[in-house]
C-alpha cells in the first residue's frame, strides 16, 4: 500500500506515516458513503480529488516536461548534459506553445490554430503508416497460424490448431458483420451472425476483466482499512499491513 | 488565410511524418525526435487552457452562489495546496507533494474506481438476464472468465483457469482482432482527411 509507505518524521508528537493512513482512511470511507447514498462526505472527497488530481498532472508536466524539455536547454544550459549552449530551436514549439493561449484573446484567437494545426498533422502523419504495419500487416500475420501446429511427442497439437482456425473464423465473421456495404443474407448473413457471437463472447470476456479488475481494487481498499487503519486504533485483525 | 496556413502547416508536418518513417536516415531520426519533444512542449501550454476551464467554471459558480458551490473552493483550495506544495518542495519522493499524492491521491483514485465495482454488478444483473442466445453467450463467458480469474474457479473445476484463458486467447483476439481492422482502416481514413484538409473541425469555428 503506497498510503501506508514508510516515513519516519512526526508532526505534533504523531508520525506522519500514521497522520497519512488517517487522511487515507477518512478519505477512503468519504467516497464509499456514496454507497448509502449522495452526501457533503463523498462530494467534499470527490471535489478534492479533482483538485488534487488537476494539481499533480500540472506540477508532474512542469518538472518532467516543461523544465527538462524546454527551460534548462533553452534558458539554463549549463544545467543540461553534453550541452554546449542554449538550444535556440526550440523557441520554435515555445512561440507555437505561447500561441495556444492566444484563445484568450477572442481577437486574436485565430493564431491558436497554428499548433494545433501543426500537432494534429504530425500525429494524423505519424499515425497512418504506424497503424498500417501495427493494427493491419502485424495483425494479419498474427491471424495467419498453422492449423496444425506441431505438438509434444513428434503429433499435432490439435487443440491449439482448434484455436487457430476459431480466430481466423472469429476475424473473418467479426469483419463480415462490421461490412455493410451489402445486404447480409445468405451466406453473408450467416456469417455476420457468427460475428455477432464472436463479439459477444468477446464483449464478455471483456466486461469480466473489468470487473476482476473493480474487484481487486475494492479488496485492496478494505486490506487496508483492516490491516493498515484498523490497528492504528487499536484493533488488530492480523494478515498484511504496516505493523 | 486564417484557415489555409493551418491547413498548410498540418500537410507539411503530417507529409513529414509520413517521409521520415520510410527513410531510415539519422537526419530523419533526430528530426523526429526534435518534433515529438516539441509536440510534449506545445501540449505542456495547452495545460493551461484546461487549467483556465476548470477556474473559469468554479470561480463562476462561486460568484453566482450556485447550488452546492462551497465544494468549488474545496476544489480551487485543494489544487492550490498540491501544486504551491509540489513548486515549493519540488516532486521526488519522501517530499511533502510526495507525501499527498501518496495519502490522498491514490487512495481517493483507487475507492473511486473500486466503487465502480458496486455499480457495475447492479449493471451486470440488469445486463445479463439472458433473453436471447447472444446474452447467454455473453453471460457466460463473462462468468467463466470471472471465475477462471479467482481461486474459487479453481475449486469448481481444475480446468476452469485454463478454460478462461483459452476464451482470452482464441475466439477474444479473433473478435477484438476484426474490430482493430476496422478502428485502424477508419483511423487512417481520419488521418488522410486531416492532412488533405478536409476534416477541419479541429480548427474550430470562423473564417
Amino acid at each position: 500500500m503506497p498510503e501506508a509507505a514508510a516515513t519516519s518524521s512526526t508532526i505534533f508528537g504523531l508520525s506522519t506515516q500514521i497522520i497519512g493512513i488517517w487522511v487515507a482512511a477518512l478519505l477512503t470511507l468519504a467516497i464509499y458513503s456514496f454507497l448509502y447514498g449522495d452526501n457533503p462526505a463523498y462530494k467534499l472527497g470527490e471535489h478534492i480529488f479533482v483538485g488534487v488530481s488537476v494539481a499533480y498532472g500540472a506540477v508532474i508536466l512542469w518538472y518532467e516536461g516543461l523544465v527538462p524539455l524546454l527551460i534548462n536547454p533553452l534558458f539554463r544550459p549549463h544545467l543540461v548534459e553534453d550541452a554546449t549552449g542554449p538550444k535556440y530551436s526550440l523557441i520554435i514549439p515555445m512561440v507555437l506553445g505561447l500561441l495556444i493561449l492566444s484563445r484568450f484573446v477572442p481577437r486574436y484567437d485565430w493564431l491558436s490554430r497554428w499548433p494545433i494545426a501543426f500537432v494534429m498533422g504530425l500525429g494524423a502523419g505519424l499515425s497512418i503508416p504506424r497503424s498500417v504495419e501495427s493494427y493491419i500487416l502485424r495483425q494479419m500475420h498474427g491471424t495467419m497460424l498453422p492449423l496444425l501446429p506441431p505438438g509434444a511427442n513428434g503429433g499435432y497439437d490439435f487443440l491449439t490448431g482448434f484455436g487457430n482456425l476459431l480466430l481466423v473464423v472469429g476475424v473473418v465473421c467479426t469483419l463480415t458483420y462490421f461490412y455493410f456495404s451489402a445486404r447480409h443474407e445468405g451466406l453473408l448473413g450467416r456469417a455476420s451472425r457468427v460475428g455477432i457471437w464472436f463479439l459477444m463472447v468477446a464483449f464478455g470476456a471483456g466486461f469480466g476483466n473489468t470487473v476482476m479488475a473493480r474487484i481487486s481494487l475494492l479488496i485492496g481498499r478494505v486490506q487496508f482499512l483492516l490491516y493498515d487503519w484498523l490497528p492504528t486504533i487499536g484493533i488488530h485483525l492480523g494478515g498484511p499491513g504496516v505493523g | 488565410m486564417r484557415l489555409q496556413v493551418p491547413i498548410a502547416i498540418g500537410f507539411l508536418a503530417g507529409m513529414f511524418m509520413i517521409v521520415q518513417y520510410f527513410v531510415p536516415h539519422p537526419a530523419f531520426k533526430t528530426a523526429y525526435d526534435a518534433l515529438e519533444e516539441w509536440v510534449m512542449i506545445i501540449g505542456a501550454f495547452a495545460l493551461v487552457l484546461g487549467l483556465q476551464s476548470l477556474f473559469q467554471t468554479h470561480i463562476d459558480k462561486i460568484r453566482r452562489r450556485r447550488e452546492g458551490y462551497s465544494y468549488s473552493f474545496v476544489t480551487l483550495i485543494s489544487f492550490a495546496v498540491m501544486f504551491l506544495v509540489g513548486m515549493i518542495y519540488g516532486h521526488r519522493p519522501g517530499t511533502l507533494f510526495d507525501w499527498l499524492f501518496d495519502h490522498v491521491e491514490v487512495p481517493l483514485d483507487a475507492t473511486i474506481f473500486s466503487l465502480l465495482a458496486f455499480f457495475i454488478a447492479s449493471a451486470a444483473y440488469r445486463t445479463f438476464r439472458a433473453r436471447t442466445p447472444e446474452a447467454t453467450v455473453l453471460l457466460v463467458t463473462a462468468v467463466i472468465v470471472m471465475l477462471g480469474r479467482v481461486p474459487i474457479g479453481e475449486l469448481i473445476h481444475a480446468k476452469l483457469p485454463d478454460l478462461a484463458e483459452w476464451i482470452m486467447v482464441f475466439p477474444t483476439v479473433g473478435a477484438k482482432r476484426g474490430i482493430l481492422f476496422g478502428a485502424a482502416l477508419g483511423g487512417i481514413a481520419t488521418a488522410l482527411r486531416i492532412l488533405l484538409g478536409i476534416e477541419r473541425s479541429h480548427l474550430g469555428g470562423g473564417r
